[in-house]
């Protein structure tokens, strides 16, 4: 069966969510791969969203972290006062996803500038949530397609700190977690003991040369990299026809 | 005590430059017919304070009103970039700005340190980042009762907040449901408060479901109601949100020009909210209706 990059990372982010796990979800390919979770292997999944709901359930696909979609139907709603400090800092997010322009070596995240912070080439919205989230949930997934000016050995800001210079260690910085795995339309990255990344599986038909030729430093590739799973013929039905009809993010 | 008041009136009465101003929501309930009011007055110096700007500070920012923005998120929700916050930004058009930089939690703990007059709130994020050395709010202090350092961020106190509701009574008590964002910590943080409501409602239809109301007339200094004022955000239960005009600006936006002429037809082209809405037409505002689904009754007793 015929699938696109995009199908195959909304399966390999749903396959790294827990049963049971409480999950901060973004919109986009981290939306989709909660709500197919859900309708799979994770059905007491706790969808919370940055906008406050709790428990969402949305019946049509959401196109923002606020619609309504996600407040209606939803066992709670909070400020984003009390959502941020009483659940995310409370230690009650299990899973954070991360998007961003730049992931360096060390899973920290750009969202701020391109450029120089005071002249920047490029500005980008900014931290929003992230650097919190990056701080205080329990694990991390980076979702990013992989391509060297997006993975550069630094980045040129740190809007999210990841594992930082591998030398400090984030519980020295009162942070919790890290990030746990980085999703890519070639491969799915861990990290090693030291923080640093790690190529863990290939997605079909990509090889080690085409990840190396898509990231700014020598990436490290595990001894057993595995090739990631195809889509099952169910999971691109859900997709297609439940979670994304019109085909929004599925490009 | 708050009064009932145009628009119009409300925002020049106000709103004076050089303030700085705060126009609450999370997505939903965004101000637009306030600060398209805000653009007719006319200002130069206005710093806008917001975790989300959206279209409605980008559409400040292109019509020259603005001179700072403080912020957590700036982008066009689910779509992109705000291009004219970007422009102003990247090439001082139509003119520079100042920009001071939290994150979202960093922003609401600001301005509940504002509303709870206290001096400082401490919070665990931005430690690791770099936006720690960008801005001169943010600091570090050690923990009275232990070895810890945590960073901190100082209170936050627009001079005018412009926070909605769907309903209030006309001394500003409000109920608000769906996503109430960070209303309640802005409009108490502030020095004054516009309230804009969907409709205004008897103060008995308050204190049936008192659980239900965000703000009281406390806090509220103007109430306003202004149907349609959330367009193109949306009223949870009123109406929904127009994607195609989110869609549309990102279009709109990629060019200055357009944008001003975007302006030109749809901010001072019109007098007020009631001439914006007959100008999106019945057709449009049918397809933003949506059916009603309501919440089960509870019941407070009658003591």
């Amino acid at each position: 069966m015929e699938y696109t990059d995009t199908e195959l990372m909304v399966t390999a982010a749903a396959e790294q969510l827990e049963d049971d796990d409480s999950v901060l979800v973004g919109i986009g390919v981290p939306n989709l791969a909660c709500n197919l979770a859900k309708r799979n292997h994770a059905s007491n999944l706790e969808m919370i969203y940055e906008s406050g709901t709790i428990g969402s359930n949305p019946s049509s696909l959401p196109l923002s972290v606020g619609d309504p979609v996600l407040a209606s139907g939803a066992v709670g709603i909070e400020s984003m006062l009390n959502g941020f400090s009483y659940y995310l800092q409370g230690g009650r997010i299990d899973v954070g996803f991360l998007g961003g322009a730049q992931v360096d070596k060390y899973g920290n995240i750009n969202s701020t500038v391109i450029g120089d912070y005071d002249d920047p080439a490029v500005r980008l919205p900014g931290s929003g949530g992230a650097c919190e989230i990056a701080s205080n949930a329990h694990r991390t997934i980076i979702i990013s397609p992989l391509e060297e000016r997006r993975f550069p050995e630094e980045a040129d800001f740190v809007t999210s700190p990841g594992y930082l210079d591998a030398e400090t260690e984030r519980a020295d910085l009162g942070l919790r977690g890290g990030p746990d795995a980085v999703i890519t339309d070639k491969a799915i990255m861990g990290f090693d003991a030291d923080g640093e990344m790690i190529v863990e599986r290939l997605h079909p038909g990509v090889t080690e040369d085409d990840v190396q030729a898509a990231t700014g430093w020598e990436i490290q590739f595990a001894d057993d990299v595995e090739r990631t799973r195809e889509p099952t013929d169910e999971e691109l039905r859900l997709i297609h026809e439940e979670l994304d009809p019109d085909g929004v993010y599925l490009d | 005590m708050s009064s009932v008041t145009t628009m119009a009136s409300t925002i020049s009465d106000v709103v004076d430059d050089g303030d700085s101003l705060y126009l609450a929501g999370f997505t939903h309930l965004i101000p637009f017919a306030a600060g398209h009011e805000i653009i007719r007055t006319g200002y130069d110096d206005l710093e806008l304070i917001r975790a989300t700007p959206d279209l409605v500070y980008d559409q400040l920012i292109a019509s020259g009103c603005v001179s700072k923005v403080t912020f957590s998120w700036a982008g066009n929700p689910g779509v992109g970039s705000l291009r004219a916050f970007r422009r102003a930004i990247e090439d001082g058009v139509p003119n520079p700005i100042e920009t001071e930089e939290y994150t979202h939690y960093g922003m609401v703990a600001a301005l509940h340190a504002g509303a709870a007059d206290l001096p400082f709130m401490p919070v665990r994020t931005f430690a690791g980042s770099d936006l720690v050395d960008q801005s001169d709010a943010i600091r570090t202090v050690s923990s009275p009762y232990g070895d810890d350092e945590i960073p901190v961020v100082p209170p936050i106190k627009p001079d005018v907040a412009i926070v909605s509701a769907q309903r209030s009574d006309e001394d500003g008590n409000a109920h608000l449901w769906g996503i109430p964002g960070e209303q309640k910590e802005a409009a108490l943080a502030a020095e004054t408060v516009i309230c804009c409501v969907e409709e205004l409602c008897s103060t008995e239809t308050i204190r049936s479901d008192p659980n239900r109301t965000l703000f009281t007339a406390d806090a509220v200094d103007h109430v306003v109601e202004v149907p349609y004022g959330a367009h193109p955000s949306y009223a949870q239960g009123y109406y929904d949100r127009d994607n195609a005009a989110y869609l549309e600006w990102e279009e709109v936006s990629k060019d200055h020009e357009d944008t001003q002429a975007w302006l030109d037809e749809w901010v001072y082209g019109v007098a007020d909210r009631r001439e914006y809405v007959e100008k999106l037409g019945a057709e449009r505002l049918l397809d933003l209706e949506v059916d009603s689904k309501y919440a089960t009754a509870i019941d407070m007793g009658d003591y």
